[in-house]
């Protein structure tokens, strides 16, 4: 593959007490790929997040992003580097409006140097993503407390928070648990948006067939350890994979 | 019940939530009024008391200062049960400055609310890493334990405490200033809350790790805040020094970790103005009630848990909403 | 010299443990971090000068009364003030904060200060260990810690209310699926911590005064074992007691006596620098850093 490597994990070991949640996982993500992960409950998935995110040290292994050290940093320097993600449970700022909720990350340093070196109207900027990932504009859903909006909403406000940071490396950890099926199919054009911009995304889902369709490359974890990688199409015909998750699930076969 | 309460906004707040198209000068009257009031009136009774009272209005604007740091440091998720730890250490840095170099109180008055916010700081900086609960924890043994190393080595003067520093130079000059200091911390801190500033705080308090995630580091940010509201509250134990040209133990007293406390639940914990009401409202109240004597304390804590438990809104939000908002019954269908 | 050091150094930890106990215990379960805990133990203290001398009861009847009253008054706390406040972290705080500062500042109002507030020691006599004197009651102390933490130990780990409790501590959702009333047993929670906050009372005080100050001392004290042994962990109470207590009689005896009230703050200055969360601290990782 001819563009340029993104992420490199490396060995990545975390044990908690005697559970090994993961287990040695090696992956390398190059820029603008879409990778979806995916394993059975407690198979180390947002353990991986962290991992990469900075939220939990590593015991072994290492991660680079875009060749240089990430694992080991505070989750702020992570994330000042472009590295964002979304929580699996949405944690908004519960006292703040919808959009202020925005304001937050829109005030990274980050921000202000990628926007030379000035803020802008934060406001504004903020109503427009959220505009962008389906709120109603000039409705009051976007004045009102976060903590009284639906679940929907929520996950949307964490995904405007990752763009809000103007993330390149976007890990999403399980966007679209919890949505409706017509909520999901609202969300995929604006991963497909942010593809088409060049941003380079992880996506930890349990929906597989929405996941089988945006994805360029899928990784299946199981136990902690990496048990199969490869395109959707690859990963869905292996025996392995079927046994360790897809079993139960025979609408994936399908898809 | 068939009936319920409806609020509706008055005429000014529904046109827009931030900016005001002033039509009128009832209308600028009606937005200055809250504002310009307080400052007025607190000015005018100030100055036609008489010396004692002078000096309760002095004292309740340093307690105000108290409780404005508290609220500010809780908005940003710090609770503190030891203001008297920052109130303590601002008393004692002005103090040492005036006696052992001889300077003047202008100049230490400023250097201790400064030097104390940054030794404060300094001493808090390792909870910071850890849930709020430390916090409370921790500012609630320091100036327990700072009480009793000074009692038991005798340092800084030791139970004795150091007396006949030099006093401000008039008692009119201390009171404007003390007034001044009030209501700039109060509508200076407001508008830092209200700044995006402030609201990276207030995110701090409700969800740390998703202003992590964004790229901030909230270690940095939570010590900025604590060092402001831990120099406001230096500000006042350094006043006081010199108000009462005597500093000792006593500035590490329950008082000044009780009544800021206190004063912002009965206020309105999150509002500033709150606290600032709450202050006024107790500290002339139990100079009121000074045949009490010792009772003060108990009475602060007893009115405190009452407004947590039975009134956790506290008196401002409701003056607040009376002022902005027509109420009115309506009848429900069922 | 040396002996001596390690013996009331023994005693010195234990009694710092009693102290700790109560309030760890009540957190580790319920979450509440009780600070009425020092007044709660004082007033412990002053119910059984009470009993003895003002209703003339004998002073093992006067002082399981006190015990029993002190535990109702934690679960009286928690049942009409916390539990409306459930959730609310910075209210809990505030509120036990204010409940006990009302409670001190009450008994010293009232007048309970002075040397004739005392309780008198169990057994007056005192027994010789390697050399050194040492009285009945410091030891009935070490054996009264020593069978509290066996009972705490027994008692979350072969009962129905103990294990209810241990669920409790871990999540208290799932104990919630379970069938557990949580709010009744973070109510007993607070009447154990207060409890044995009273048991502690009841041995330790006949050492010296029944004192409003001493409810402040032992709450610093609590404090102090629980932030350098982590919050929430027996096993971390029993250590940090051992650690604070025998570095406290080591400083006074060779330093001095007023140096002691240091050791506890220079020991959590300490270990906030080095691993916040505490020796033993539960915390886990993600919330480490917060």
């Amino acid at each position: 593959m001819s563009r340029p490597v993104v992420l490199e994990v490396r060995g990545l070991l975390k044990r908690y007490g005697g559970v090994t949640a993961v287990d040695g996982v090696d992956f390398t993500l190059h820029e603008n790929e879409v990778l979806g992960v995916i394993g059975p409950n407690g198979s180390g998935k947002t353990t991986l997040v962290n991992l990469i995110t900075g939220f939990v040290k590593p015991d072994r292994g290492k991660v680079l992003y875009r060749g240089k050290r990430i694992s080991g940093l505070p989750p702020y320097r992570v994330a000042l580097k472009g590295v964002a993600r979304t929580f699996q449970m949405a944690k908004p700022f519960y006292q703040l409006p919808a959009y202020k909720n925005l304001v937050v990350p829109l005030s990274s340093p980050r921000v202000h140097a990628l926007a030379g070196g000035s803020y802008g109207d934060r406001d504004a900027v903020a109503k427009d993503l959220l505009e962008e990932v389906g709120f109603e504009r000039d409705s009051w859903v976007i004045n009102k407390a976060a903590a009284s909006l639906p679940h929907g909403y929520l996950k949307r406000l964490e995904l405007a928070r990752c763009m809000a940071l103007r993330a390149d490396l976007m890990l999403l950890d399980e966007l679209f648990s919890g949505l409706s099926l017509a909520e999901v199919a609202s969300m995929v054009p604006v991963i497909d948006k942010l593809r088409s911009r060049g941003k380079t995304i992880i996506m930890v889902e349990h929906r597989l067939r929405e996941l089988f369709r945006i994805a360029d490359r899928v990784l299946v974890l199981n136990f902690g350890q990496k048990i199969a990688e490869g395109t959707p199409g690859q990963v869905m015909d292996l025996p392995a994979v079927r046994e360790a998750y897809l079993g139960s699930e025979a609408e994936v076969g399908d898809a | 019940m068939s009936r319920r309460r409806e609020r509706i906004d008055r005429g000014i707040k529904v046109r827009a939530d931030d900016i005001y198209a002033l039509t009128s000068w009832r209308e600028m009257l009606y937005l200055a009024a809250p504002r310009v009031a307080p400052v007025l009136t607190l000015l005018v009774v100030g100055l036609a008391a008489g010396p004692y009272w002078q000096r309760v209005i002095m004292t309740t604007s340093m307690f105000a200062l108290l409780a404005i740091s508290w609220d500010v440091l809780a908005a940003s998720g710090m609770v503190s049960l030891g203001q008297a730890l920052f109130f303590g250490v601002g008393a004692y840095t002005s103090g040492m400055l005036n006696h052992y170099f001889g300077w003047s109180p202008l100049l230490t008055i400023p250097l201790a609310a400064v030097i104390g916010g940054a030794i404060s700081t300094l001493l808090l900086l390792p909870v910071l890493r850890l849930r709020g609960l430390y916090f409370a924890m921790v500012t609630l043994i320091m100036p327990l334990i700072i009480e009793r190393v000074i009692e038991a080595t005798g340092i800084f003067g030791g139970t004795e405490g150091i007396s006949g520093l030099a006093s401000l130079p008039h008692r009119l000059v201390e009171l404007l200033v003390a007034m001044v200091m009030v209501w700039v911390a109060l509508f200076g801190l407001r508008r830092l809350m209200d700044s995006d500033y402030g609201l990276v705080l207030k995110g701090i308090n409700d969800n740390d790790r998703s202003v992590m995630s964004a790229g901030i580091n909230i270690y940095r940010r939570k010590a900025e805040a604590l060092f402001i509201a831990s120099s406001i509250a230096a500000f006042a134990g350094a006043f006081m020094t010199h108000a009462y040209m005597f500093v000792g133990m006593p500035v590490f007293a329950m008082d000044y970790s009780i009544l800021p406390i206190a004063s912002t639940v009965v206020g309105g914990v999150g509002t500033l103005a709150g606290p600032l009401l709450g202050a006024f409202i107790l500290v002339p109240l139990s100079e009121l009630l000074r045949g009490l004597g010792g009772l003060r304390i108990v009475i602060y804590a007893t009115l405190l848990v009452v407004f947590i438990v039975g009134l956790p809104e506290g008196i401002f939000p409701y003056l607040k909403r009376k002022y902005t908002q027509f109420e009115r019954w309506v009848e429900v269908e069922k | 010299m040396f002996e001596a050091t390690l013996i009331y150094g023994l005693v010195n930890s234990v009694i710092l443990a009693l102290v700790a106990l109560g309030f760890n215990l009540t957190f580790g379960i319920s979450g509440v971090a009780n600070f009425a805990y020092g007044a709660f133990y004082v007033t412990a203290g002053f119910l059984t000068w009470s009993g003895l001398n003002q209703l003339g009861l004998p002073f093992g009847v006067a002082a399981a009364l006190a015990v029993l009253i002190t535990a109702l008054m934690g679960a009286l706390m928690y049942r009409y003030l916390l539990l409306r406040l459930r959730g609310l972290v910075v209210s809990e705080v505030i509120a036990t904060f204010g409940v006990g500062l009302a409670l001190l500042e009450l008994f010293r109002y009232l007048g309970f200060i002075g040397f004739e507030y005392t309780l008198p020691v169990m057994i007056d006599a005192s027994v010789d260990i390697a050399g050194v004197v040492v009285d009945a009651q410091r030891i009935l102390i070490v054996v009264v810690g020593a069978s509290l933490a066996a009972l705490l130990w027994v008692f979350t780990r072969h009962t129905r209310t103990g294990r209810a409790f241990r669920a409790i501590a871990q999540d208290e959702h799932t104990a919630l699926t379970l069938g557990i009333n949580t709010d009744r047993v973070a109510t007993i929670s607070v009447a154990f911590g207060a409890g044995y906050g009273a048991i502690a009372a009841v041995v330790i005080l006949p050492l010296g005064t029944i004192s409003v100050g001493e409810g402040y001392n032992v709450l610093v004290n609590a404090l102090a074992v629980c932030i350098v042994g982590g919050l929430g962990s027996t096993v971390g109470v029993i250590v940090a007691s051992l650690l604070i207590g025998y570095a406290q009689m080591i400083t006074a005896t060779y330093v001095d006596t007023h140096w002691m009230m240091i050791v506890s703050l220079v020991a959590i200055l300490i270990i906030l620098l080095i691993k916040p969360s505490g020796l033993f601290g539960q915390q886990k990782e993600l919330e480490e850093r917060i």
